[in-house]
């Protein structure tokens, strides 16, 4: 019972992260139909930031809240820079290209950003300092520490906060109308270009959230930490349905869970054939068969083949 | 086809620089270029298998890697000490194909209704599924030995004709490299060939309906699924037999040689070079096979002459100049750097979307 | 199953909807074999849905529809083109990049039978088989009255010669029944005049012709027999004349609910 719930609560927590990175892929491909490759690494970037904005406050004394609100702000800043930055030199001159050429250059930016990452903070796992209280609290058997508990309310704030933003406000509604039809949107007067780069922005701010979440809740980042972990939001985002906000937090937090649920128990269920380690095997064979009985995803809207 | 003076004069040159290109290489290089070389057509091989599922069908891939790892296990597990098997390589090589040739049925038929994204994240996530497999299998029972890899491979074996050690033909001796390399160059030939039959026949226009339009297509009586899957079949059994190939040549495989890394790498050789045009797909072969070596032997040495010290980790500084390149590349030519006949019209025209650089 | 054997395709109480809306309800209809058979109504009348389940491109929820004696209730689209029930689409569907001999050629994928193995080797078989699909097209270009080069990309072709680049298309397939959705669309008086003789010279070849227009004097002008359809039902059946002055019809047409 209590193992049950404990993987329940990890689920959740890295189901938080995974919903939080695969609302970055869900916004640019809802409005531009494009996989941006470079998400993941945009996540990196965050957290090693992040890690050194906490190493250069390290000499001041001040209290952990105020460092991790400083290096949160300075992540997400330099992350939303580096967003728009990715968009307006690798997407936008190719938005009339073939479709996989956007592809490539989200490849080639991606391998760009590990390279210089491994050149700014070099090839080492780096500890990142504990900034919360690491006090673990006991529920029903299970084990949650602040930190968890941070990044479950971090994600339900941000994620609330975002469908407040799509749909109550004048920006919400421009970016829902150019994903909807990019020319009718501009004809109505909406600057198409603005609205793009905003939606760059706001994914990278949640990357750099997500970074953070998964440097405190680990302690440790390192170059490549991010191209497992956008893999795995862009399958949540998939699993959702993508361009699906809604559908984006679901499978982060189904991905979550079946990862952790699937981790704990598939060792029992194939009679200690399979170990925890196949639990990626265990993610993707549950995507393959959602895709394959609902092929828009679970809450994609099932699009009719207009002749 | 029909060749005019000037283009058979260029296929004569062509063919003879081929064919003495090993020992070209050996003589102003050194010999580990040849092994590049054998390398590059390897992934020749590799890249025009996926350009049929990517370039004649339009459907993403992007876990094409994991019917080179089928191929090369395949042949790995049944000709090596692993399982004390040792069968020989004309057998081996065609069952490693077929056998890719049926995960790509088996991964296609419940798959290739997909819509294109959706597609690619399942072949994604299968080609995950197999390396992670690859990667732990070796308990309980150990098949593929786990990250280790399988070590001690036969080496390839025509008859009684061994391509590992050095041989002597016509007055001239030849190592191992260059005998594989022209093994390599008439199974890349062969492959070219199939694809250009392919490409111009009743199966390729299909194919190329199947890209432009898949509705008109199977209102025109296209049975698209079996279509899709004859092309996913195809580009599965052509990586299955570079695996065997790959396998062979090494003498050793491990899991890490079949990552999303290696799949990504095909993709860019097949949409860098010029998606559905076999020239521009061999040029994007060559070119992701040599760059990054050059590189290699360039950014160490080039930071020693200007800086008289090494500032950056030259492998770094290699990965970080191929991905500009990459950027560069598809910013300047967005469809490849040797189109298609059709995609560069394509490109040409004029875009009745929104025209957003403005 | 009892009907005339000139009935080439019959309909019985055809339903469609999707989530609330009926798209068309209990709609019976036959055409005979030979003839051109017209289908008009407004905007949003159903006329487009009855094509789809027609060519397997939607499934009929109520209702039956049998072709050549043959029923084919849920049936993928190829397998009705297989029957030989060809189509062509209201906002052309060329494969746009490839030329429009290309086109035509594609439309032959269902009467000929190179595999792979013919791909390869290119045997006497093989080759004669390309040869007849590429002698067909070039005939079936003529035919049209397509005058630009072969080679021609499909989507450079001017609009008029689209839209008979896809007439020729359908017609590669050898179909017993020829489905043109809006085949005037967008045309001028000129172009529409030509179309009208092309589309009886096919009639005259033997195809039956199954006509969705907006273009009422063109299909009061060339068709045999024509239903009118609006709000997803059959409100009208008949000869022309009778349609011209049926009162259900004008009401639908010019009173009642604008288009």
């Amino acid at each position: 019972m209590d193992i049950l719930l404990q993987q329940i609560i990890n689920g959740l927590v890295q189901g938080s992260v995974y919903a939080l990175v695969a609302l970055g892929y869900t916004m640019v491909y809802g409005i531009l139909g494009l996989i941006n490759f470079a998400h993941g690494e945009v996540v990196m970037v965050g957290a090693m930031v992040a890690l050194s904005i906490t190493q250069v406050l390290a000499g001041y004394a001040l209290p952990p809240m105020v460092v991790l609100l400083i290096s949160l702000l300075v992540a997400s800043m330099v992350c939303m820079a580096l967003g728009y930055g990715i968009e307006r030199i690798a997407y936008r001159p190719l938005r009339n290209a073939p479709r996989l050429a956007p592809l490539i250059t989200a490849i080639g930016v991606s391998i760009v950003l590990q390279n210089l990452a491994m050149i700014i903070w070099g090839r080492a796992y780096h500890a990142f300092p504990p900034l919360l209280p690491d006090s673990p609290h006991i529920i029903a058997g299970a084990i949650i520490n602040e930190v968890q508990i941070a990044i479950i309310l971090v994600a339900v704030v941000m994620m609330t906060g975002l469908l407040l933003l799509i749909h109550r406000t004048r920006l919400g509604r421009a970016m829902r109308a150019v994903a909807e039809n990019p020319a009718i949107a501009a004809l109505m007067g909406v600057n198409i270009n603005a609205v793009i780069s905003i939606t760059f922005m706001l994914g990278s701010a949640l990357a750099a959230v997500a970074g953070i979440m998964v440097a405190a809740n680990y302690g440790i980042v390192h170059y490549y930490m991010g191209s497992i972990l956008g893999l795995k939001a862009f399958t949540a985002a998939v699993l959702g349905g993508i361009g699906n906000l809604r559908g984006a937090m679901l499978g982060g937090v189904l991905l979550g869970l079946i990862e952790s649920l699937g981790a704990g128990y598939i060792g029992d269920l194939s009679g200690g054939f399979f170990g925890s380690n196949y639990q990626d095997v265990f993610a993707f064979f549950v995507l393959i068969a959602v895709l394959v009985l609902r092929p828009s995803g679970l809450l994609g809207e099932r699009v009719a083949e207009r002749a | 086809m029909k060749l005019n003076h000037k283009s058979s004069v260029l296929l004569v040159v062509l063919a003879v620089v081929l064919l003495f290109l090993p020992f070209i290489a050996d003589a102003l290089l050194g010999r580990g270029w040849v092994r590049i070389l054998d390398f590059a057509l390897l992934y020749i091989m590799l890249a025009l298998g996926l350009n049929i599922v990517v370039g004649y069908a339009g459907l993403l891939d992007l876990g094409y890697i994991a019917f080179f790892a089928v191929g090369a296990y395949c042949y790995a597990l049944l000709g090596s000490p692993q399982f004390g098997l040792h069968w020989p390589f004309w057998i081996v090589l065609p069952l490693g194909a077929l056998l890719a040739c049926v995960f790509g049925v088996l991964l296609g038929a419940p798959t290739l209704r997909l819509r294109g994204d959706y597609l690619a994240i399942v072949t994604l996530g299968f080609g995950e599924i197999v390396r992670i497999f690859l990667n732990n299998l070796n308990a309980p029972i150990n098949i593929t030995n786990g990250p280790q890899g399988i070590n001690m491979i036969d080496p390839i074996r025509l008859g009684t004709f061994s391509l590992s050690s050095e041989q002597s033909l016509f007055g001239l001796s030849f190592p191992a490299v260059h005998l594989h390399y022209y093994l390599f160059l008439a199974c890349t030939l062969l492959v070219i060939f199939i694809s250009m039959r392919l490409q111009d026949s009743r199966i390729g226009r299909a194919w190329a309906a199947i890209r432009e339009d898949e509705v008109a297509a199977t209102a025109m009586g296209i049975n698209t699924r079996n279509i899709k899957l004859l092309a996913f079949a195809m580009g599965a059994t052509f990586g299955g037999a570079a695996g065997g190939l790959f396998a062979g040549l090494q003498g050793f495989v491990s899991p890490e040689s079949f990552g999303l890394t290696e799949s990504i790498m095909v993709l860019c050789m097949v949409v860098l070079g010029g998606m559905g045009n076999i020239k521009g797909v061999v040029l994007g072969g060559v070119l992701l096979v040599l760059l990054p070596e050059a590189l290699r032997h360039g950014a160490g040495p080039m930071q020693q002459a200007w800086f008289g010290k090494t500032y950056i980790d030259p492998e770094s500084l290699r990965m970080l100049l191929f991905g500009l390149a990459l950027i560069a590349v598809m910013l300047l030519r967005p469809a490849g750097l040797w189109p298609s006949r059709q995609r560069q019209r394509e490109l040409t025209e004029e875009h009745e979307d929104y025209d957003s650089t403005r | 199953m009892t009907q005339p054997a000139d009935t080439l395709l019959q309909l019985s109480a055809v339903g469609k909807r999707f989530g609330g809306l009926v798209a068309l309800s209990d709609v019976t209809l036959h055409i005979k074999r030979g003839e051109i058979y017209g289908l008009i109504g407004p905007n949003g009348a159903g006329k487009t849905t009855l094509f789809n389940i027609l060519t397997g491109l939607y499934f009929l929820d109520t209702g039956s529809f049998t072709f050549d004696n043959n029923s084919y209730t849920r049936c993928p689209p190829h397998r009705l083109a297989q029957a030989g029930i060809a189509r062509t689409f209201q906002n052309i569907r060329l494969f746009a990049n490839m030329s429009a001999l290309e086109n035509i050629m594609v439309g032959r994928h269902l009467r000929t039978r190179t595999g792979i193995w013919g791909a390869l080797t290119r045997h006497a078989a093989a080759r004669a088989e390309e040869a007849t699909t590429l002698q067909r097209a070039y005939e079936l270009l003529r035919y049209v009255g397509i005058s630009c080069p072969a080679h021609t990309l499909a989507k450079n072709l001017s609009y008029g010669e689209q839209r008979r680049l896809e007439i020729a298309r359908a017609l590669a397939t050898e179909p017993k029944l020829l489905a043109l959705d809006e085949p005037a669309a967008g045309m001028n008086a000129t172009e529409t005049a030509s179309l009208k003789t092309l589309l009886q010279a096919i009639r005259a070849g033997g195809i039956t012709v199954l006509l969705i227009e907006h273009d009422v004097k063109l299909i009061l002008g060339l068709c045999d027999r024509v239903a009118v359809l609006d709000y997803g039902k059959k409100i009208a059946e008949g000869v022309p004349d009778e349609i011209r002055n049926d009162p259900a019809v004008i009401t639908a047409y010019m009173g009642g609910h604008a288009t």
